[in-house]
């Protein structure tokens, strides 16, 4: 029994790192209809960043606050070069835009900052913690205590702010929100910038924990099924998403993992992704879109 | 009567039977050039230049059926390509075929079957889930092929290729002119299909599908049946040109040579080419393929040993995600309508300026 | 009410008590009305969502939330749009859904698909009964083509024609597939004078000629009284009037509608 709480717990707490980088991709997706395929890629970028300040001897802190400035940056030169250009195109369009975007990042990010493995230390311990008999890490802890201020944040934002109400404004009905003067370019930006942000947080948090090098940005691929399992409109989804992805593969690890010779972890996820791809593709908390002829 | 610009009275230059936006002449030139390759060029450069673009060209036209003409965006290309070149080893190893076409004819069928079952949940949702769909599929294939030894006949190393196999009483691995003419054939009778297929209702239905989606059914199209069939035949093409690239071209394969970028090269092949165009996989693949080696000859020439080979590898990276955007945003329809817009430009006899934007127009995108 | 004098054998298409919302609000409010065989009916009200989603409830896109439907007495519960084609059913839709880049003719071949008999595989090999199916399929888009005098447009780009020529290679796309009954979405918005006296000529050779039955939408009442036979009139989803022209125009809550409160 212990095994199994043990378990679960360390799974649920490793799933809300899955979670963090699929609220990347919910808040573009939700705002623009668009796949970014890039976000892996801006993960990366922030994480080289930081580390490469804190290298250059910057304070922590105020290593962080330049790598925000320099995300915010990004995402206004993004939106200017890429998105406002391809406005009025279909999604798939877009989408295949951001997959030149990612390689362009990831040529750009490694180009210039380097691509050997780097150690980002973000002050947090890998420091076993006892709850009774069970053991838990109080860096996954700590992280999913950030993941959960985060959201808390992001909630906030979307309901308090203007800023947040007029997000949701163009995720509902772009050509209306442009009509009562929503600026679109400056929505834009600011949900690229918030993503990359978050992007920044996720990159540091798996920076922390295997070093940052090119197969940060392949979180990309572990975020897929949380976002189809979760749905990729809904905040909630990812948080359910990857808290389901995370206990499940850890699970699965520990139990059916033996029967089968272990390496579960890798495919499990997408697994269940498919299935569901088959029974309800939209995922749980994911909408269908009405038609319109 | 309504006023109708003067231009749209032209005639389409659809009227060829091959429907491929190339005049008859154009393409039989070009098949002569290509089998005359062996004759007027090097062992490299037909086995390493030539073979390497027609090989992923055809992967391109198999994409492009799916991702161009019905619009299904599918980043598994890749995947479907490894199908093909382990479904041909597992026939001749396992399933005892020696007679090589054969093989990679059925490899085909089997890699089409495959591709109908991952195309099935796509058919009934749309367009983005697909695209999520493929990438599954992808990574499947990626983890398929290395967790199960019966796929490399349980050898020592992952990797496959062909046990002594006849190709026209020929040993396919001998000599490169047999396996070089084998593959153009192969590619012009399968392009030559493709074709067919286009232009006839099926290729109509896909372009429906892709471009009214829920109107297609109310017109009367079968979209789901539709959709399937372009699933199972892009898989087709895809699991032939796999079967090409790892044993005719590589000779020795694995799924490393099917992962992931390979569905991101054939992608960017059909993109910069020119989607829903035949002669722009070709045009595309021969772009890709040798954009690298240009890079790298550039960058020795005149930088020298001081440039390390990953700087390279990423320059690279960045230049095609440059391209990919700047084609998207300028030239969607891809070097295939630049290069019909240039000989438009210089077959008119009196080229002006209405002339020209004419000329461009009046070709319908095949 | 209609003071036809006919027996249900002729009815076509039937609505009986549909309704529709969107997000609350009632699109189609509880409507029921009969279109006979072979006549040209007019569903005629102000802009709204109302008449277009009938449209799409009788092609199957969209369900009613209440009422049913039947064609030639089948119902139309649940059915999939691809089977409303089948019935017998043509649509033309008001952005026409066209291939922009493609030419008028293969426009208009895109509407016999639902009529091939042949497979992929025989269409790959050019075999003998593809190519006879892809001849005769030309033919009779070359027919339909001539019958709306489209021929001299026959090869050009569509999405360089006029608005109206394209409205044109829709009707013809619709028509290729020789359906009983025909639904035009506002087959006259955006024309002018001219260009809807000539649609509504082709419309009344369509039904007379070719003995089709005509349901369409519009909203230029005048054009709409001279050209149909039967006309329902509709108000904030309601039904207002159904019958003649004639009697329809003289109705008094008729012109309160159009003439009276601004809607």
């Amino acid at each position: 029994m212990t095994l199994f709480i043990e378990t679960l717990i360390g799974g649920l707490l490793a799933g809300t790192m899955y979670s963090l980088v699929a609220i990347g991709f919910v808040l573009i997706f939700k705002a623009s209809g668009v796949f970014n395929y890039s976000q892996g890629a801006l993960l990366l970028f922030s994480a080289l960043t930081l580390v490469t300040f804190l290298e250059l001897g910057l304070a922590f802190w105020l290593a962080v606050i330049v790598t925000i400035v320099v995300m915010i940056a990004l995402s206004i030169a993004i939106e200017r070069v890429v998105l406002r250009p391809l406005a009025n195109r279909n999604v798939m369009t877009l989408f295949m835009a951001t997959l030149g975007l990612s390689f362009v990042i990831e040529g750009a990010a490694q180009g210039l900052m380097g691509s050997e493995v780097r150690l980002l230390d973000i002050g947090l311990q890998d420091n076993p913690l006892f709850w009774g008999d069970i053991l838990i890490s109080e860096f996954d802890l700590i992280v999913a205590g950030g993941a959960t201020v985060l959201v808390i944040a992001l909630a906030l934002f979307f309901s308090k702010t203007r800023i947040g109400i007029s997000l949701r404004a163009v995720a509902d009905d772009t050509a209306s929100a442009q009509s009562i003067g929503i600026n679109i370019n400056r929505i834009w930006q600011i949900v690229w910038a918030v993503a990359a942000v978050v992007g920044m947080v996720s990159g540091m948090v798996w920076g922390a924990r295997q070093g940052v090098a090119f197969a940060l940005s392949l979180v990309v691929l572990k975020a897929l099924p949380v976002l189809i399992i979760g749905g990729f409109t809904s905040i909630m989804g990812a948080i359910v998403g990857g808290l389901l992805i995370g206990a499940g593969e850890a699970l699965a690890e520990t139990y059916i993992g033996p029967l089968v010779g272990g390496g579960i972890s890798p495919w499990f996820a997408y697994l269940v992704a498919l299935i569901f791809l088959f029974i309800r593709p939209v995922g749980l908390f994911g909408e269908y879109k009405v038609e319109r002829v | 009567m309504s006023v109708t610009p003067s231009s749209a009275l032209r005639p389409a230059v659809d009227s060829n039977p091959l429907a491929t936006g190339s005049s008859p002449l154009a393409i039989g030139l070009l098949l002569i050039a290509l089998i005359l390759v062996p004759f007027v060029s090097s062992e490299y450069v037909t086995q390493v230049i030539v073979m390497p673009v027609l090989i992923l060209g055809l992967a391109g036209l198999g994409l492009n059926l799916l991702t161009g003409y019905t619009g299904q965006i599918s980043l598994g290309a890749g995947g479907f390509m490894a199908v093909g070149a382990y479904a041909t080893y597992a026939l001749a190893v396992h399933g005892g075929i020696q007679f090589f076409p054969l093989a990679i004819v059925l490899a085909g069928v089997i890699t089409a079957a495959v591709g109908w079952v991952f195309g099935l949940p796509s058919v009934r949702i749309k367009g983005f889930y697909v695209m999520v769909t493929s990438l599954a599929a992808q990574f499947f294939f990626e983890w398929l092929f290395l967790k199960f030894p019966w796929f490399y006949n349980f050898g020592d190393v992952p990797t496959i290729s062909l046990p002594p196999m006849s190709l026209f009483g020929f040993d396919v691995d001998g000599s490169y002119v047999v396996r070089y003419y084998f593959t153009l054939s192969l590619v012009v009778v399968l392009t030559w299909m493709a074709s067919n297929l286009i232009s006839s209702h099926v290729g109509r239905n896909w372009m429906a599908i892709r471009d009214m989606d829920t109107a297609a059914g109310v017109i009367g199209i079968d979209s789901k049946k539709y959709k399937s069939l372009a699933f199972a035949i892009s898989a087709f093409y895809l699991g032939i040109a796999g079967a090409l690239w790892g044993f005719i071209f590589l000779g020795t394969t694995s799924i490393g040579s099917f992962q992931i970028d390979r569905s991101f090269q054939i992608l960017f092949i059909i993109i910069i080419g020119g989607m829903s165009s035949i002669r722009g996989n070709y045009i595309g693949a021969a772009f890709i393929f040798l954009l690298p080696l240009v890079i790298d000859h550039a960058a020795k020439t005149f930088v020298g040993d001081m440039v390390s080979p990953g700087f390279l590898s990423n320059l690279q990276k960045f230049l095609f995600g440059v391209l990919i955007i700047v084609f998207l945003i300028k030239e969607p329809d891809g070097i295939d309508k630049l290069l019909r817009q240039l000989t438009a430009r210089l077959w008119r006899r009196t080229p002006t300026k209405k002339d020209n934007e004419r000329g461009a127009q009046s070709e319908p995108n095949r | 009410m209609t003071d036809r004098a006919i027996s249900d054998a002729d009815v076509i298409l039937d609505i009986a008590g549909v309704s529709l919302s969107f997000q609350g609000v009632k699109a189609i409010n509880a409507l029921s009305f009969s279109v006979y065989r072979h006549e040209i009916c007019a569903l005629i009200g102000p802009n709204g969502a109302g008449k277009s989603s009938l449209l799409n409830i009788i092609n199957g896109v969209y369900r009613p939330e209440s009422g049913s439907l039947s064609f030639n007495g089948r119902s139309l519960k649940k059915i999939q749009p691809i089977e409303t084609a089948r019935l017998g059913m043509g649509r033309v839709f008001q952005n026409n859904a066209l291939f922009g880049k493609m030419s008028v003719l293969d426009n208009v071949l895109a509407g016999l698909s639902r009529k091939a008999q042949t497979s992929f595989i025989e269409h790959a090999f050019r075999l003998p009964r593809a190519r006879r199916e892809s001849a005769d399929f030309r033919a009779r888009s070359e027919r339909v083509i001539a019958f709306l005098d489209l021929e001299p447009y026959r090869d050009a780009i569509v999405e360089n024609l006029s608005y109206g020529i394209q409205k044109r290679v829709g009707l013809a796309r619709a028509l290729v597939a020789e359906p009983e009954l025909l639904l035009l979405d506002e087959p006259m918005a955006g024309m002018n004078k001219e260009e809807k006296q000539e649609m509504s000529d082709y419309i009344t050779d369509i039904n007379h000629k070719l003995g089709v039955t005509i349901v369409l939408i519009e909203h230029d009442i005048s054009v709409v009284m001279s050209l149909s036979d039967h006309v329902v009139v509709l108000d904030y989803g309601r039904k207002i009037a159904d019958g003649d022209p004639d009697r329809v125009k003289d109705d008094p809550e008729v012109i309160q509608a159009y003439l009276g409160v601004v809607h």
